[in-house]
C-alpha cells in the first residue's frame, strides 16, 4: 500500500535526507520517498500492518525534527 | 520575497534585527569606553542578550535533538561552537556567528518558500468550479461532483473544468498554462477541450468524458507535484555526501583541538578555537538545499515550457541523450492522411475519386476517410450494391453496377501497372477487371520536424533514427528529408521493441536512448528506453502513463528545448557544489593554519548559502531557451 502524508515546519533539507535514511531502515518499509521541497513523504509499506508502519515512520520523523507537523 | 513570509518567517527576522542592534550597540561600548570596566560588562550584557534572542530556538532543538541521540545535528554543533566561543572570551564571535546563522537559515527559508509559490503559481490551473446542466438550468458545482456523459457550460473568461467534446459553441481556447503556447486554440462542435485551458471568446456547450480525478488538469498536477519526489543522481549524490562530511569534519575538530595542543606542547585554546571554526562549516546546508532546488525549478520551468518531466532522474537524463529514436507517425507527421495525388488513364480524375470514395464508404481507415474527405459530396448508399473485404488487400465493391476493385498492389494482381508509380500509399482502382488508375496518399509532415532533428543535432546526438511500419520506399523518403541519420521500415509494433533494443546494445555506457512516440501503441518501447518521451497531445492516456516526459504541445523540436533545460539545470547544480565545496574548503584549510576567524567562516558559509540559493533560482528561468521557437498559428 502507497500512502502520501504532507508535512509542514519541516525545515532543513538536512533533516529530510536524515529521516528519509531512518524510516528505510525500518521492519515492513518496502520504499520510502521523503521530499523537503515538496513538503510531502510517501510511504509504501506492506498492506497487512500498514498502519503500525506508518505510525512508527512518524514517530521517527518526529525524532529527527521535533517541529515537523503531519498534515494527514 | 518579503511580502508573502510567514509568521515564523517574521518573527525570525525581528529577532536578527533586534539581535543586530544589540550587537552594534555592544560593539559600540566595546570600543568607545565611557569607563573600562562598565562598558565592557554592558558590552556583554548586550551580546549575551542578542546571543540569546537570535540563538534560542537554536539552542532549544539542540537540547531537544541531543536527548534523541543525534550528535550530527547542526543545530547542536552550532551550539557548540558558539558557547566554545564564549567561553574562550570570544563572545562578539560567538553573537556574530549565531546571528549570521540565522540570517543564513531566514534567507533559505525564504528561497525556498518563493520557489514553491512560483511553482504552485504556474500549475495554478485548478479549476475551482463547473456549471452543471441539469433539467434545463445551470447550477455551480464542485467539478468533482459532475459524471461522464453530464453537460457543463463554459462561459468566456472561464476555466475549463473537465475533459470533454463541445456540443453547441464556437470559441477560442487559451491553452497557455498547460502547453507554454501564447497562441489560442480554435474550438467547435465535436471538438474536444481539455480541463484547464482558458476558454476566451464564446459559450461552449460541453459533454462531459472524463471525471474530474482522471482528467488531464488533475494527471498533470499530480504529476508536477510527484516530479520532485523521484531524486536525480546528483541529488543522491549530495545527500549521501552530507551525511559523511558532517562527521568528518566534527571528527577534524576534535582532533584538531586535541592533536596538536598534545603533540607540540602549544595551548589549548588556540587550538580549541580553530576547532571551532571546524564546526561552524560542519554544515552542509548549502549543498544540500541547493542541489534539490536547482532540479525544482528546472522541473518547474520545463512544465511552463508545456514539457512535463517526470521526475528529477528523467531531467538529468534528458542532458545525456545520445541516440535519439522517433517514431514517424504521430510524431514526425501529423497522423492525418490527406489524398496527394489522383491518376487515371481511362477516366476523369473525378470519376475515379467518386469510385474510391464510394468503394471505401464503410471503412473507417484513416486511409478511407481521407479518401472520402477528398471527395468531400455525401455519399448515397444507393448506389453501393455490395462491399467485400479482402484482409490485407483491399476492398471489392459494386457502384453503379460496376465491379470496383480498391486496394493495394497485390489486389490488383495479374492487372497491368504504369511502369512508373510514385513513391508512398498508394490506392489502386481496377473497375470491371481493367486498371483504372490511383491515389496517392500522404501523411503530412509536422511544420517543426526539420527543425526537431536538427536542432537536435545542433545541440550533439550521435544518432537520430526512426522507426516506421510503412513501406521501405515510403519511410527512406521522409527519413531522407528530415535527415536522419537511420531508417527501419516495415515494423510490426513488436518489431519496434526488438529495433530499440538492438540500438541500446550499442550505445555507449553512460549514453541516454531516448525514444519518442505519440504512445497510442508505443507503451511497451517507451517503457524499454532508457528515457520515453511521449506526445501528450490532447490527453492521449497511453502516453502520459508510460512516458517519462510528456511534450504537450506535440511538436518534437521541444525536445532540444527540454535538453537545453536539462543542461542548464545540471549547469547551476554543478556549479552550486563546487563553488561550496571549494569555499568550505579553503576556509577549513585557513582555520586549520590559523589565518581565519570564526567571523570569516560563518561569513563565508552564509555567504555560500546565499549565492547557491539565488544560482538555484536561476534554474526556474526559461525564456531565453524558448527564444527562438516561433509561436504557432
Amino acid at each position: 500500500m502507497k500512502k502520501t502524508i504532507k508535512l509542514q515546519d519541516l525545515d532543513c533539507a538536512n533533516c529530510a535526507a536524515k529521516i528519509e535514511s531512518a524510516i528505510a531502515k525500518l521492519d515492513g518499509v518496502d520504499s520510502i520517498r521523503v521530499s523537503f521541497l515538496s513538503q510531502r513523504m510517501v510511504l509504501e509499506a506492506r498492506d497487512d500492518g500498514f498502519e503500525e508502519v506508518l505510525a512508527a515512520a512518524k514517530k521517527v520523523a518526529k525524532k529527527i525534527g521535533p517541529d515537523l507537523v503531519f498534515l494527514n | 520575497m518579503l511580502s508573502h513570509m510567514t509568521r515564523k518567517e517574521k518573527t525570525l527576522l525581528h529577532r536578527i534585527l533586534g539581535g543586530l542592534l544589540l550587537f552594534a550597540l555592544a560593539l559600540f561600548f566595546r570600543h568607545f569606553p565611557l569607563e573600562a570596566a562598565f562598558s565592557h560588562s554592558l558590552s556583554l550584557i548586550l551580546l549575551v542578550i542578542a546571543y540569546l534572542l537570535v540563538g534560542a530556538d537554536i539552542l532549544w532543538r539542540a537540547v531537544r535533538t541531543i536527548a534523541s541521540g543525534q550528535v550530527f545535528d547542526e543545530n547542536f554543533l552550532m551550539s557548540v561552537a558558539t558557547i566554545g566561543a564564549f567561553i574562550l572570551g570570544e563572545s562578539p564571535e560567538g553573537t556574530a556567528v549565531m546571528l549570521f546563522y540565522q540570517i543564513g537559515e531566514l534567507f533559505q527559508s525564504l528561497a525556498v518558500s518563493k520557489s514553491r509559490r512560483s511553482i504552485a503559481a504556474l500549475m495554478d490551473i485548478r479549476p475551482d468550479y463547473a456549471n452543471l446542466v441539469r433539467d434545463g438550468q445551470v447550477l455551480q458545482v464542485d467539478p468533482e461532483e459532475v459524471s461522464v456523459g453530464q453537460q457543463i457550460v463554459i462561459r468566456p473568461g472561464e476555466r475549463v473544468p473537465l475533459d470533454g467534446v463541445v456540443e453547441e459553441g464556437i470559441s477560442t481556447l487559451d491553452t497557455s498554462a498547460l502547453t507554454g503556447e501564447s497562441a489560442p486554440r480554435d474550438v467547435g462542435p465535436g471538438e474536444s477541450v481539455i480541463s484547464g485551458c482558458i476558454n476566451q471568446t464564446g459559450l461552449l456547450t460541453v459533454r462531459v468524458v472524463r471525471e474530474f480525478g482522471e482528467s488531464t488538469v488533475s494527471k498533470i498536477l499530480e504529476l508536477v507535484e510527484t516530479a520532485a519526489d523521484k531524486k536525480s543522481r546528483s541529488e543522491a549524490f549530495i545527500t549521501r555526501f552530507a551525511r559523511y562530511y558532517t562527521p568528518a569534519v566534527v571528527i577534524g575538530a576534535v582532533l584538531l583541538a586535541v592533536l596538536p595542543p598534545w603533540l607540540l606542547g602549544q595551548a589549548f585554546s588556540v587550538w580549541v578555537e580553530r576547532a571551532l571554526i571546524f564546526l561552524v562549516i560542519s554544515c552542509p546546508c548549502a549543498l544540500v538545499v541547493s542541489v534539490p532546488l536547482s532540479f525544482f525549478g528546472g522541473i518547474g520551468g520545463a512544465s511552463k515550457a508545456g514539457i512535463l518531466v517526470k521526475g528529477g532522474n528523467y531531467l538529468e537524463a534528458l542532458a545525456h541523450m545520445e541516440t535519439v529514436v522517433f517514431d514517424k507517425t504521430g510524431t514526425l507527421t501529423k497522423g492525418v492522411f490527406s489524398v496527394g495525388e489522383v491518376w487515371s488513364k481511362t477516366m476523369e480524375r473525378q470519376e475515379l475519386l467518386h469510385l474510391a470514395a464510394y468503394a471505401e464508404a464503410h471503412s473507417s481507415h484513416p486511409i478511407a476517410k481521407s479518401i472520402q474527405m477528398a471527395y468531400g459530396k455525401p455519399l448515397d448508399p444507393g448506389l453501393i450494391g455490395s462491399v467485400e473485404e479482402l484482409p490485407g488487400r483491399g476492398v471489392r465493391a459494386v457502384i453503379e453496377g460496376k465491379t470496383v476493385l480498391a486496394g493495394n498492389r497485390r489486389l490488383m494482381e495479374g492487372l497491368a501497372l504504369p511502369a512508373q508509380l510514385p513513391v508512398g500509399t498508394l490506392v489502386h482502382l481496377a473497375v470491371d477487371g481493367v486498371y483504372a488508375g490511383y491515389l496517392l496518399i500522404g501523411d503530412v509532415l509536422k511544420e517543426d520536424a526539420h527543425r526537431a532533428i536538427d536542432r537536435l543535432k545542433a545541440e550533439g546526438i550521435r544518432t537520430t533514427v526512426m522507426l516506421t511500419g510503412d513501406e521501405d520506399a515510403v519511410g527512406r523518403q521522409v527519413a531522407e528529408e528530415l535527415g536522419m541519420d537511420r531508417v527501419y521500415t516495415r515494423l510490426l509494433p513488436q518489431d519496434k521493441v526488438e529495433r530499440v533494443e538492438a540500438l541500446l546494445r550499442e550505445k555507449s555506457p553512460k549514453g541516454v536512448l531516448a525514444f519518442v512516440g505519440d504512445g497510442i501503441n508505443d507503451a511497451p518501447v517507451l517503457a524499454r528506453a532508457d528515457l520515453g518521451i511521449a506526445m501528450g497531445g490532447l490527453g492521449s492516456d497511453a502516453a502520459i502513463e508510460a512516458a517519462d516526459v510528456v511534450i504537450m504541445t506535440d511538436e518534437p523540436s521541444k525536445l532540444a528545448v527540454a535538453m537545453g533545460i536539462s543542461r542548464r539545470t545540471l549547469r547551476i547544480a554543478r556549479q552550486n557544489v563546487t563553488f561550496a565545496l571549494g569555499v568550505k574548503a579553503v576556509v577549513l584549510l585557513l582555520g586549520a593554519l590559523g589565518y581565519a576567524s570564526m567571523w570569516m567562516a560563518v561569513f563565508a558559509d552564509v555567504g555560500v548559502t546565499v549565492l547557491a540559493i539565488l544560482n538555484a533560482i536561476r534554474a526556474l528561468n526559461v525564456t531565453s531557451l524558448l527564444e527562438d521557437t516561433p509561436p504557432r498559428g
